[in-house]
């Protein structure tokens, strides 16, 4: 057994991990831990805030489904991490994250750059540890792979004090894990299984929603089969868009508060739910006592308490969706479906008629995002979107069908998390034309993060749709507050191409409809990290929507109340 | 409605404000808490008993049972189970008084464990509803303070709250 320091532990650890990429920024309390990085084989890449390091790693975890890994200093190096682990934890995004902490006898006396990390952060990561001394710290870097990356995956945070990073230790990395109270349940019941089975062949008029459950544990595979054996139309969640072809015909869209017509409609009429890997968030449902009201349901997750938690379930089933989606496949016995698809049918024609077209003459963003999914269809494209309108409209409109191609902030829904996400997603995918599509507001929160894609070089394209507002804010106050404007015009704003320009990143502008397409196809032949500020009516909504706490066929149009 | 939870937890630092914290989060107010070591020294055993609607209870043990510190839960409100709390009782007592006092005592099966010139500290066990009684007798003495330990639950039988996990014994 090899005799080491904590810091060349946590090295070891990782290349035993096989997580050799690392997002991070260094300081007092992680010296020890960056100078045993600086001659080994992890490729570390440095954010220019604690919070563009986090959002990196959680979109490398989402685009290549591996843990994402970051290291941070003690003090306000780990308080800057909490949006992003809130972000990801929200999302059940697979993260190991390092902090220093000041040393151990200095623990509890506010010491220099002295935050209690793991008290702050209960809440929001899956499990956090504190370590003692360098001998556990070898099954403690163990226990957090496994726990970020098993059952419903999650941010686990290792707080290291800097003596312990000092501190000689034998490195036994254990093979195996076992977490007394951790056991999650991953095959379904094969019984309640077979009950579900009975109850999809039953219905009349069944319906699946999918979320990003379907992602993380990799089931689209099984869910597409699902769909072509039982002729079951799909929709998806924010999360789970990407777990389902796009463009199939049995696919009715994303439901729920900016959802399409066909997959609102087919909820409210639906007679049998399957829910899988989703949690009924009240942007999917709308007013919960009408959501599915005439539905059984069936509701598959690997996490035991998000069932029964907003909706009464007729058959949970606990397990890994992939898992229990097999299993179901193997006897299944579908029922006649035709009728329901024809009605089915009529909701997506009338969603089709439903075209954005009063000023041709005006950059709209929906025009924007069909564009560049044009653009991108014969390449393996990842999109990455912060929050507000253009993150719903590129929802809408961005044709997704594979998984793990969109990386949006779907729980926590923060601003600032597109583009170091996109950063993150093009690290893990070197091959990939990564977009993030973003908005003046919320690209201006991690802003700083240009010189992280121009320092490595990372062909990001940046695409940002200016509209001088925070625009769903701003929408909310004309729908809902008699359109006063309280502090939503974003009048200011710089100019992005110069800003883009002084971190050696070109920006072009647009502002006209005819410059659009040229633009986007300068973005992707252009080498290295691009900007594209897109230049559009300040005063446009994202419709369809249902209001807050309103039933999902209450749609508000452009036409007013339907 | 009033809930009994015994619940196993790994005996390390930390883990109460896990706990504590989940039940503030969902809005629950504990009602009594009572931590322990078992026979297993890395194993505490608390006892909690909060009050609030069944399914908010239900989501709340869930979201427990996913505290990976948490090794069981079990609740023990609708199980045949021993349930007991111990309360200290200083209560105002002249001469006059100590023996009225002292006779409510032994009726409680209570013990004196301090005398002075002007009060008794009691001892009693009980469950709750024994607790109460003798509160609202001595009341009518002059209660000077309180002090509770909170429930503690076993259930009643050869089967242990543990069953099922590993074997172990508690």
């Amino acid at each position: 057994m090899k005799k080491m320091k904590g810091s060349e532990m946590v090295i070891s650890a990782l290349e035993k991990e096989q997580a050799t990429i690392v997002f991070g920024y260094p300081g007092g309390a992680v010296l020890p831990l960056y100078d045993s990085l600086y001659d080994s084989s992890i490729q570390h890449y440095l954010s220019r805030h604690e919070q563009g390091a986090v959002h990196a790693a959680d979109g490398y975890a989402r685009s290549t489904g591996k843990p994402g890994v970051v290291f941070a200093t003690s003090g306000p190096g780990a308080t800057n991490l909490v949006t992003g682990i809130a972000t990801a934890y929200m999302d059940s995004v697979p993260l190991v994250i390092f902090t220093g902490q000041v040393g151990s006898g200095a623990i509890g006396t506010d010491a220099f750059q002295e935050a209690d990390i793991t008290g702050i952060t209960i809440p929001i990561t899956k499990h956090n540890f504190l370590v003692n001394s360098a001998q556990e710290l070898p099954k403690i870097i163990k226990e957090a792979f496994h726990l970020a990356s098993t059952g419903r995956n999650g941010p686990v945070l290792i707080d290291l004090p800097k003596d312990i990073q000092d501190e000689i230790g034998e490195f036994d990395y254990p093979e195996k894990v076992d977490i007394q109270g951790y056991k999650p349940t991953i095959e379904g019941h094969p019984g309640q299984i077979t009950r579900a089975v009975k109850m999809i062949k039953k219905a009349q008029k069944p319906l699946i929603i999918g979320g990003g459950g379907i992602i993380r544990s990799g089931a689209s595979e099984h869910l597409y089969k699902l769909v072509e054996e039982s002729q079951i139309p799909v929709c998806l969640t924010l999360m789970g868009l990407g777990g389902f072809p796009g463009d199939h015909p049995l696919f009715l869209g994303m439901l729920g508060m900016h959802g399409t017509r066909a997959a609102n409609y087919a909820v409210m009429e639906t007679d049998l739910i399957i829910a899988v890997g989703m949690r009924f968030d009240d942007r999917v449902t709308g007013h919960l006592p009408s959501f599915g009201a005439n539905a059984n349901v069936i509701h598959i997750d690997v996490d035991p308490a998000e069932i029964g938690k907003n909706i009464q379930v007729d058959i949970p089933i606990v397990g890994d969706v992939s898992l229990v989606l097999k299993r179901m496949l193997k006897n299944f016995n579908p029922g006649d479906t035709s009728e329901w698809l024809q009605k089915v049918k009529e909701w997506k024609e009338e969603d089709r008629k439903f075209v954005n077209c009063e000023s041709p003459e005006a950059v709209k963003t929906p025009e924007i995002i069909k564009t560049i999914f044009n653009k991108t269809e014969d390449r393996e494209t990842v999109i990455a979107t912060d929050v507000g309108q253009h993150q719903m409209w590129t929802a809408q409109h961005f044709c997704f069908s594979r998984p793990r191609t969109l990386l949006s902030s779907g729980g926590l829904g923060t601003m600032g998390y597109g583009f170091p996400a996109s950063i993150g997603a093009q690290v893990g995918k070197p091959d990939a034309t990564v977009f993030c599509i973003t908005g003046d507001g919320s690209f201006q929160m991690n802003i700083q993060e240009l010189a992280t894609a121009a320092h490595y070089q990372l062909p990001v394209k940046i695409m940002i749709i200016n509209n001088s507002f925070l625009g769903m804010v701003r929408q909310w106050q004309e729908l809902f507050f008699n359109r006063r404007y309280s502090s939503t015009s974003l009048a200011g704003n710089p100019d992005f191409c110069k800003v883009a320009e002084a971190y050696g990143v070109p920006g072009k502008r647009v502002s006209q409809v005819d410059e659009m397409e040229s633009a986007i196809d300068w973005a992707l032949s252009t080498e290295g990290p691009v900007v594209v500020e897109f230049v559009v009516e300040t005063e446009d909504n994202v419709f369809p929507m249902v209001a807050p706490n309103r039933p999902l066929n209450e749609i508000i149009d452009k036409r007013g109340t339907k | 409605m009033k809930h009994v939870l015994a619940v196993l937890v790994e005996n390390k630092p930390g883990v109460l404000a896990r706990i504590a914290g989940l039940f503030s989060r969902r809005g629950f107010n504990i009602d009594s808490l009572a931590v322990g070591e078992t026979l297993d020294p890395n194993i505490s055993r608390m006892t909690i008993t909060v009050t609030g609607d069944s399914s908010t209870l239900e989501q709340v043990v869930k979201q427990l049972n996913k505290l990976v510190n948490v090794i069981k839960i079990s609740n023990v409100t609708e199980d045949p189970a021993v349930i007991r709390e111990l309360m200290l009782i200083k209560v105002q007592a002249d001469p006059q008084t100590r023996s009225d006092i002292q006779q409510i005592v032994e009726t409680f099966r209570g013990k004196v464990v301090d005398v002075s010139l002007d009060s008794l500290v009691i001892e009693i066990t009980g469950d709750e509803e024994k607790l109460e009684a003798i509160k609202i007798l001595l009341q009518h003495f002059g209660i000077r303070e309180v002090v509770r330990t909170g429930k503690v639950a076993i259930l009643r039988g050869s089967k242990t709250t543990r069953e099922g996990y590993g074997g172990l014994v508690d």
